[in-house]
């Protein structure tokens, strides 16, 4: 508003939108839903592969840097055509399926695992009026569509008949299913905060500024305390490092997609990396505010712009985090999700509807945020007297 | 059971679940939709997959499965589609075809939750969260127990 006239800013925000209602004027009125929906997904379906690529090679670069070498630098100017040099390699790789295999559940699995990780993007918010299905139950649907990738998981697991799959798809199974609870708890905070189930207007809710600073659930107590709960969590559903049990490539080789080569396996690293960010989308659509930006003076700024730099800006720490955490064991995992995760997401939604019934001001930040600490304190205490957190024992590297 | 392997029937299950959800999907009803498949995809079919990952039952049956019950299932099956065909072919006619789609349903439900049901609502929330508290209980005391047993 300050820089740009009105008008030129928010056609800069409103282009794609405007491009598609040009389009659409060509098409006739029988076809135009279809029209309309091919519209829709086509972008998500170029965009978010393209920008797995440019991901896989910020990490190995990110990994190089933390790990003390240069990372890929050979294909292209400082290895940035490495990626395609991948795609071609595992295009034009053999598919070997193994004889013992389930031939139609192998071939089905990464297929359902790369659709299911797709259609979570319909409800994501990308930019203003810029959303594939504005569902009321838009965030049911995301978590909904979660249940589908682990049977995909299970699929290639059990159908590879191999040791190493079944167990990499147990893990991976169980690991999910205790997840999934921390993760929907946590997010539904934001739910109860703006009352409503639908992404657009959680956003909406949140794209409101009082003086400079926007009202984004991230800067209350409970929607810091649920946002690092629903990263962790959401690390988890993911699959990463320091979860990565599921392919732990030093026990189990790669867990679950062990028996795939060529482009199917390229399937399972695309289905787990589009998985990635549509739960870092989530995330920033339920805490960060969604297309909104960080200050009112910058809404000039097209709102989808905020969207990527947000992704972006998680996508570093999933990698920053990959680089630096050592992964867990089976046990800690899952008492962690048990012991910790559970009450700490019960108890922040107890913060979250009190936060409701306190008159605004400053009173009501510091009470939440005084009975969050006092429970994260009392909660780490008890587990810690009881024995289950211990200071990490390196057995074989002191 | 149909099919020889049961995880062919675990992932016939999950599309019959998938095909009921997006039935109710169809009829605008989306938070039935949706919790039908969180519910019985994201909890039931993984339940059973687990049931079947952790026994070794994964491994196809050996024996041939035909049985005599076949017949008698297929005439079953024919009969109720056959009433199921009748009475949309009768019955068509008489119906309205057109129902008015409630704008909001899910602030409908919820509503309908919080004022007219509000108190079974409340009651199975606290028995579900009771279930939920009494699982992280039971975490947590089981190696506590374990390592009593072994000492």
């Amino acid at each position: 508003m300050i820089v740009f006239s009105t008008t030129s800013a928010e056609r800069a925000d409103q282009i794609f939108v405007l491009i598609k209602h040009w389009l659409m004027g060509y098409v006739p009125a029988a076809a135009q839903p279809l029209a309309s929906a091919v519209l829709s997904v086509t972008p998500i379906l170029l965009v978010f592969p393209a920008i797995f690529a440019v991901t896989t090679l910020l990490e190995r670069k990110g990994l190089g840097r933390i790990q003390n070498r240069y990372g890929p630098n050979r294909v292209g100017p400082w290895g940035l055509l490495q990626p395609m040099a991948d795609g071609l390699k595992s295009l034009t790789k053999e598919d070997i399926v193994p004889t013992s295999a389930d031939h139609w559940v192998h071939l089905c699995a990464p297929l359902l695992l790369v659709i299911a990780s797709f259609l979570a993007y319909a409800v994501l918010p990308i930019g203003r009026n810029m959303v594939v299905a504005n569902l009321s139950a838009g965030v049911l649907f995301f978590f909904a569509i979660g249940a589908l990738v682990e049977v995909a998981i299970f699929m290639a697991g059990w159908s590879s008949r191999s040791k190493y799959s079944l167990l990499g798809a147990m893990r991976a199974i169980a690991q999910m299913v205790s997840y999934e609870t921390p993760l929907v708890l946590a997010g539904l905070v934001a739910v109860m905060a703006t009352g409503s189930l639908s992404t657009v207007s959680i956003v909406e809710a949140q794209a409101q500024y009082s003086g400079i600073l926007p009202h984004w659930f991230v800067f209350t107590p409970w929607g810091f305390a649920g946002f690092i709960l629903f990263m962790i969590a959401a690390t988890a559903e993911s699959n990463r490092s320091p979860f990565d049990l599921p392919e732990g490539e030093s026990e189990i080789i790669a867990g679950y997609y062990i028996e795939y080569s060529g482009f199917k396996f390229a399937l399972f690293f695309l289905g787990e990396y589009l998985g990635m960010f549509a739960t870092s989308g989530m995330a920033i659509t339920l805490f960060l505010g969604g297309w909104s930006a960080p200050f009112s003076f910058l809404t000039w700024v097209p709102s989808y712009l905020w969207f990527f730099i947000k992704l972006l800006g998680i996508t570093c720490v999933f990698i920053w985090v990959r680089g630096t955490l050592p992964r867990l064991r089976m046990d800690q995992l899952m008492h962690f999700a048990w012991r910790f995760m559970l009450p700490m997401t019960l108890l922040n939604i107890v913060a979250a509807a009190a936060w409701k019934f306190f008159p605004a001001g400053i009173i009501r930040w510091v009470a939440c945020a005084l009975f969050l600490a006092v429970a994260f304190v009392l909660l780490t205490r008890g587990l810690k007297r009881r024995g289950e957190i211990q200071a990490r024992q390196y057995r074989f590297a002191e | 059971m149909s099919l020889r392997n049961p995880v062919h029937c675990v992932v016939g299950l999950t599309v019959g679940f998938l095909g009921l959800a997006a039935l109710y999907l169809q009829l605008g009803a989306q938070f039935v939709g949706l919790t039908q498949v969180l519910v019985y995809i994201g909890a039931v079919a993984i339940l059973i997959i687990f049931a079947i990952m952790m026994t070794r039952s994964s491994e196809s049956a050996e024996q041939q499965t035909f049985s005599r019950s076949w017949v008698a299932g297929v005439v079953i099956a024919v009969a109720v589609f056959a009433v199921l065909g009748w009475a949309i072919h009768f019955g068509a006619q008489t119906l309205p075809t057109q129902t008015a789609t409630p704008d909001l349903p899910v602030q409908q439900i919820g509503d309908a939750l919080l004022h007219r049901f509000v108190l079974p609502l409340e009651i199975i929330a606290l028995l579900l969260t009771a279930a939920l508290i009494g699982a992280g209980v039971l975490a947590l005391q089981d190696p506590a127990g374990e390592k009593r047993g072994q000492q």
